[in-house]
């Protein structure tokens, strides 16, 4: 009987995981099947070949010939580098203020920050196109980081105020009274310890300007400025899809970001729940 | 310099305010203004037809927006209470497992890398009706008449949610998973000793313990509901005949095929309060939940 129940809870965690897992897979393995094959009916389900014939149009040495996938790609690095840099650093001064110092009003700014966050992209991009047309920034690479920098903000003060808390004030006071400034203090002291934290905000946020579409989609418009999320619609056309083009990018875009998230995802539970349960 | 600097809280956090201010409190400003004019992309000078609250007449009188409206609060509705639970349910069985739980855990994450547009085109793709993974899995066992279940009037709405429960599954399972590593083992054996099955263990003990996890993972859901534009806007685009249209679809519909913002913003704002509100909601509850905890 407990052999029977036991067999049946690893055969729902099987299942759990094929379902979590498959989709990913399937994209991955039609990445490098030629579109035929996707097409043909009834399905063949293994690859008679494997074929990089999507990604050679993409990234072929004399410039593309599908879709300029490498300009995307570099926008989307360049992007979303800065915009992580920026936000890391503005928002770890937050998370720093928030967690250190008691001031009139703290609670509500903190909850404004997070309700400015709130607001969704497809709403927030009707003024911004109208506005950055306006400045001039519209289809820059700059105009799209200083919106990811806002975006990425509120997430970087909750999860770094929730470390900067988990370290005891006693250790920066005790650098003080030995003669560091609070600036020496934070820096030699406070920050390397909150290191662990800050790295799982900025992936957070590289992951978040890595991945929008709804503002970029609006906000960006050649090849000068367009990241891959918005890239990958080149594949799409009014009635047909290029599905095996479109699983490639998929897997530019996806291999960077799965590296980046399992490098760090131990402190990124941390961070979210320390700097939740005992805010 | 540096002592002043590091001393002053409101200087810490001002760049912050000004990235905000700049990004989100001045554009919601202008398109609140522009929400009371007749402001067409195509006609620049209507910025300054100042109509009033004519915008919002008509968008109480449009039976379609709140058809769109409804919808939205009720995909949200669903959506959110299947992730809680599914995650929930992901969470209690890994804690279950001992051997190779950290690898599952990491597994567990994986939907949340993907872009939402990603998740649209990937189910996208295996919702297809002629060459989708899930049409052909079905052929091999003799089911041959190709379901077209992004076209179908009934199946559409209900394939997104698979779509969006994939993809945000994850961020529950983690957090709660998190949360139940956390609890102590005293209570629990004491309360065995004193007779509980597992489920009063589990209703008495797990659960309230459980409760500012799921807060947390609420309010930081609640964050993104925005982006379930992203998924329907790749899957169906708001078809067939609208039954797939989400508040966020219309307002792009409104605002970039037909140009027309004032209007569009006027809806955005609508959008913009239910964000909120859900957010806020979720947030005091979470206050409250840790309060009750007594974790200060």
């Amino acid at each position: 009987m407990k052999q029977i129940k036991n067999i049946g809870f690893w055969f729902l965690v099987l299942f759990l995981l094929l379902l979590i897992c498959l989709p990913g897979i399937w994209i991955f393995v039609s990445a490098f099947r030629p579109n035929h094959e996707i097409l043909s009916k009834p399905a063949n389900w293994i690859p008679d070949r494997w074929t990089i014939f999507e990604f050679t149009q993409m990234f072929s040495i004399k410039g593309y010939v599908s879709v300029p996938a490498f300009q995307y790609l570099m926008n989307s690095i360049i992007i979303s580098l800065f915009s992580t840099i920026i936000a890391i650093t503005i928002g770890m001064m937050g998370g720093y203020a928030f967690a250190r110092f008691n001031f009139k009003g703290k609670n509500k700014i903190f909850l404004g920050l997070m309700l400015a966050r709130a607001v969704p992209g497809i709403s927030l991009s009707l003024p911004l196109f109208i506005l950055f047309a306006k400045l001039g920034i519209i289809n820059t690479s700059f105009g799209v980081i200083i919106v990811y920098v806002a975006m990425n903000v509120p997430f970087t003060i909750w999860l770094t105020d929730g470390f900067f808390r988990q370290i005891p004030k006693e250790m920066s006071e005790v650098a003080r009274t030995d003669g560091c400034t609070r600036f020496q203090a934070f820096w030699n002291v406070e920050l390397p310890l909150a290191g662990p934290g800050i790295g799982a905000a900025a992936i957070f946020s590289f992951l978040l300007s890595w991945n929008e579409y709804a503002l970029a989609s609006v906000l960006t418009r050649t090849i000068e400025s367009k990241t891959l999320p918005i890239g990958m619609m080149d594949y799409l056309d009014e009635f047909t899809i290029n599905w095996a083009g479109m699983c490639a990018i998929a897997v530019v875009m996806i291999v960077p970001a799965v590296i980046l998230t399992f490098m760090v995802q131990k402190h990124l539970v941390s961070g979210l729940t320390f700097g939740g349960v005992k805010g | 310099m540096n002592r002043k600097f590091l001393s002053s809280p409101i200087i810490l956090i001002l760049p912050s305010i000004l990235a905000i201010g700049f990004v989100i409190i001045i554009p919601l400003i202008f398109s609140f203004y522009t929400s009371f004019t007749s402001y067409k992309l195509t006609r620049p000078d209507s910025l300054y037809n100042f109509v009033g609250l004519r915008n919002y007449e008509r968008l109480i009188d449009n039976a379609k927006f709140w058809y769109a409206f409804g919808r939205t609060i009720l995909f949200l509705a669903i959506v959110l209470n299947l992730e809680l639970l599914f995650g929930l349910g992901i969470a209690l069985l890994i804690n279950k497992i001992t051997w190779g739980q950290r690898t599952l855990r990491t597994i567990m994450m994986f939907p949340m890398m993907f872009s939402p547009i990603l998740v649209g085109f990937q189910w996208k793709y295996i919702f297809n009706d002629n060459i989708g993974l899930l049409n052909n899995f079905l052929y091999l066992f003799g089911y041959e008449s190709a379901i077209a279940w992004l076209i179908d009037k009934k199946l559409a709405m209900g394939s997104i949610m698979v779509a969006e429960i994939w993809a945000n599954t994850a961020i529950f399972s983690i957090l709660l998973l998190a949360g139940l590593l956390g609890i102590p083992r005293d209570p629990i054996e004491a309360a065995r000793v004193d007779g509980c099955n597992s489920w009063q263990v589990f209703k008495h003990i797990t659960l309230p313990f459980l409760m500012p996890f799921i807060f947390i993972a609420l309010t930081i859901r609640s964050l993104d509901v925005g982006r379930a534009y992203d998924i329907v806007h790749i899957m169906t685009g708001g078809g067939p005949a609208m039954r797939t249209e989400l508040i966020w679809t219309m307002i792009a519909r409104v605002g970039y095929k037909d140009a027309n913002m004032g209007y569009a913003n006027a809806m955005s704002y609508v959008s913009i309060i239910l964000s909120i509100a859900f957010t806020y909601y979720f947030f005091t509850k979470l206050v409250a939940a840790r309060r009750e905890l007594g974790q200060q």
